[in-house]
């Protein structure tokens, strides 16, 4: 979602991630037990090509940010991500094989990414990666994945416009995410008229255009303000004053970054509030709203796939098994919870092949249904995407969303006709 | 209204590049750590608030003003620790101070990172600070603004009075002109240069502080802030506090105008467009004092 300013900084060494990630995967290592995996799936069959899979465990790989300006956000889904693997392990594993992780830090450098994805599937020969968040990082490791020939479950909501046989997309792509939010909020405030913010990258500017094309085609409304700010721009005095002379019935904001708590707090002190304004945004997470503040976006919504306050039973039970984890005050955003079905939908997508191989679980992906997702039920596309649902929801104080609305099934559109 | 959004920008500038102006215009210490002083005056109060809110929550509507000066003497201890373990010994090595202070800025940046982790956290501010006065149904005037513009107006008076009225500014701008020549006056120049260096990341501290009210802190906070405040203290010409009050006016105005009559980003452009064409006209910035070479 968010490339930031890329500062490259002398690689720092994570020790105690190092460390915690190291006695974790011994003790995983020691747990697992001796298994039917043998008699039923005999390594030779289920790994023909030369991955680290052995009669008891399969290594996977984890690649994001640890340290660095993205730590801020990739956080969420690599716990997210241990989480899951945690459960499929206490589960039985994959294929009878307990997961072992190699954890890699790609330190918020894009150049760094690649030279992790490399060294993942070259010298360790991972059977999958968890990994990557913002589109930077995806796009720097893309090539590795592709040539090397690995599997790559990519948590984040984002633009689009790419599809691979190598990467299966856990989060929502830019139409699922947007059309059927501003559909909601055209008909729920009778709004025609839009101001379009977004911090100055691919993945707002894609979103906007999109956005755009969608009010202006299908809606018939107008724009009337398209802009973009630089990443970390935390002065909104400006734009604050054209937004009070245009009024527009919405403004639609894909801020990201430490912005989002400048925009936020200076709208609110310009009298920008719930009662009289209405702001949809496509970028505040429960994660972002805990820098930001509920009291500053009380009132507001958000149009994501998932929110922490979802009322299902799948959902229950994963934000305890969350919160006994990483603690009572950990929040989970949309992209967190994203990065728990990777693990899932590849044990899954492993268990229907019946094999590890890259090959097969890229063809056996299409079609694989996760009825035990937080989010409810998801299933994948042949085109790599998930089917998912778009939820409105409308932020308290309290920094927890009231879910207002909820779409039917959506199909993934990673290239959507007439939007580009 | 938009008149208050140029005014609003304008403190802020200021208040970033005071403590700047004084390093790098007076010194002559290329401090990349500066944006990393100012967000340890964040942290501070980021630390107090907790504190307060933990332990004396009735002192929770005042806090922020105490705060604000025990940023201010973090920062400048913090500051004056620096200049005696690592400064004083690059004064006759400019380059070498660049690097020096771009480790620094890594070195505090991670230990942000450490200490108070990778997400962004916000003090809880005092409910006054944080509406917004309303003189007409059509205006509303956000307070945090009226209040960074009056710290920056305080602040700025302040500076301006200790540097030209009192005897230790004196002989602060006399062992800049001419260090060798203050010594033989008598005048300390040590002490003065760790003084000086002290004083102008407590600034920071305190810009970092008032910024609380305006945005986040995160662990590199710092390096966004950086690149601003050096813009300001180079275009205004390095060794004068007017040429710095002067540029931060240029820029916040132009800035925000641009901004309103252009698009967010193109504004921005415009006004480095110009910025890069005056210097390279008048290399020296808005104001030069005049220095024999």
């Amino acid at each position: 979602m968010k490339p930031t300013t890329i500062i490259t900084a002398p690689e720092r060494i994570p020790l105690r991630r190092f460390l915690i990630a190291s006695t974790a995967a011994i003790t995983l290592a020691l747990q697992s037990s001796p298994s039917l995996a043998g008699e039923a799936y005999p390594t030779a069959k289920v790994n023909t090509t030369g991955l680290a899979v052995t009669d008891d465990t399969v290594t996977v790989g984890q690649l994001h940010s640890a340290t660095g300006t993205m730590a801020i956000s990739e956080t969420g889904s690599i716990q997210a991500e241990q989480l899951a693997i945690d459960q499929i392990n206490a589960s039985g594993g994959v294929l009878g094989r307990k997961i072992k992780v190699i954890v890699e830090d790609g330190a918020s450098d894009w150049p760094t990414f690649a030279e992790k994805a490399k060294k993942l599937l070259v010298n360790d020969k991972v059977a999958s990666v968890f990994g990557c968040w913002t589109s930077a990082s995806r796009k720097a490791v893309l090539p590795v994945f592709e040539k090397e020939n690995g599997m790559l479950y990519y948590p984040t909501f984002y633009e689009g416009l790419e599809q691979s046989k190598n990467v299966i997309y856990t989060g929502q792509e830019a139409t699922q995410q947007i059309l059927a939010g501003l559909d909601w909020i055209a008909k729920e405030k009778k709004a025609k008229s839009f101001y379009l913010i977004g911090s100055d990258y691919i993945w707002p500017r894609t979103s906007s255009k999109i956005a755009r094309k969608h009010i202006e085609n299908v809606l018939k409304g107008t724009v009337v303000g398209e802009e973009y700010y630089a990443l970390g721009h935390t002065q909104f005095g400006s734009l604050i004053n054209k937004i009070k002379l245009k009024k527009p019935d919405v403004i639609y904001a894909i801020i990201v970054g430490g912005s989002n708590v400048s925009f936020y707090k200076q709208l609110k002190a310009a009298g920008i509030t719930s009662d009289k304004w209405t702001v949809l945004t496509i970028s505040v997470t429960e994660d972002e709203v805990l820098g930001i503040g509920g009291e500053n976006l009380a009132g507001f919504y958000s149009s994501m796939k998932y929110f922490q306050s979802l009322d299902n039973p799948n959902n229950k039970a994963f934000v305890e098994a969350f919160k006994s984890k990483y603690g009572a005050k950990s929040v989970i955003g949309d992209v967190t919870q994203a990065g728990y079905l990777g693990p899932w939908l590849w044990k899954l997508a492993v268990e229907k092949a019946g094999s590890f191989d890259i090959d097969k679980i890229a063809a056996a992906s299409p079609g694989i249904e996760f009825t035990q997702a937080p989010e409810g039920y998801v299933k994948v596309h042949p085109n790599h995407h998930l089917w998912s649902k778009l939820r409105i929801g409308q932020w308290g104080v309290e920094g927890q969303a009231k879910v207002l609305y909820e779409s039917g099934l959506i199909e993934p559109d990673p290239f959507p006709k007439g939007y580009q | 209204m938009q008149s208050f959004a140029g005014f609003s920008l304008f403190s802020v500038l200021l208040l970033m590049a005071l403590g700047l102006a004084i390093i790098f215009g007076q010194m002559g210490v290329v401090n990349l750590a500066h944006g990393e002083f100012m967000a340890l005056g964040a942290y501070t109060v980021y630390l107090s608030s907790t504190v307060v809110h933990t332990y004396l929550p009735a002192l929770a509507p005042y806090y922020f003003v105490i705060a604000i000066v025990i940023a201010f003497l973090v920062a400048g201890l913090t500051g004056w620790l620096v200049e005696w373990s690592l400064i004083r010994f690059l004064y006759k090595r400019p380059l070498d101070t660049l690097l020096a202070t771009w480790g620094l800025s890594l070195i505090m940046q991670q230990s942000f990172r450490s200490i108070f982790g990778a997400r962004e956290v916000t003090p809880t501010l005092p409910e006054w600070l944080m509406g917004s006065f309303k003189p007409s149904e059509s205006i509303d005037i956000p307070i945090n603004g009226v209040f960074v513009m009056g710290l920056t107006l305080a602040l700025t008076l302040g500076i301006w009075l200790f540097m030209y009225r009192s005897r230790i500014g004196l002989q602060m701008r006399a062992t800049v002109q001419n260090r060798v020549m203050s010594g033989a006056a008598g005048i300390n120049t040590r002490l003065v240069d760790r003084f000086t260096f002290s004083l102008g990341c407590g600034i920071a501290g305190v810009a970092g502080a008032a910024f609380t009210t305006i945005g986040s802190t995160g662990p590199d906070s710092g390096s966004r802030y950086i690149v601003d405040t050096f813009l300001v203290v180079v275009f205004g010409g390095t060794a004068s506090l007017m040429g710095t009050i002067a540029s931060a006016f240029g820029i916040a105005q132009g800035q925000s105008i641009l901004e309103f009559f252009l698009k967010g980003t193109m504004g921005k452009v415009a006004v480095l467009m110009v910025i890069v064409l005056v210097l390279m006209i008048r290399p020296q910035g808005l104001f030069a004092s005049k220095i024999r070479s």
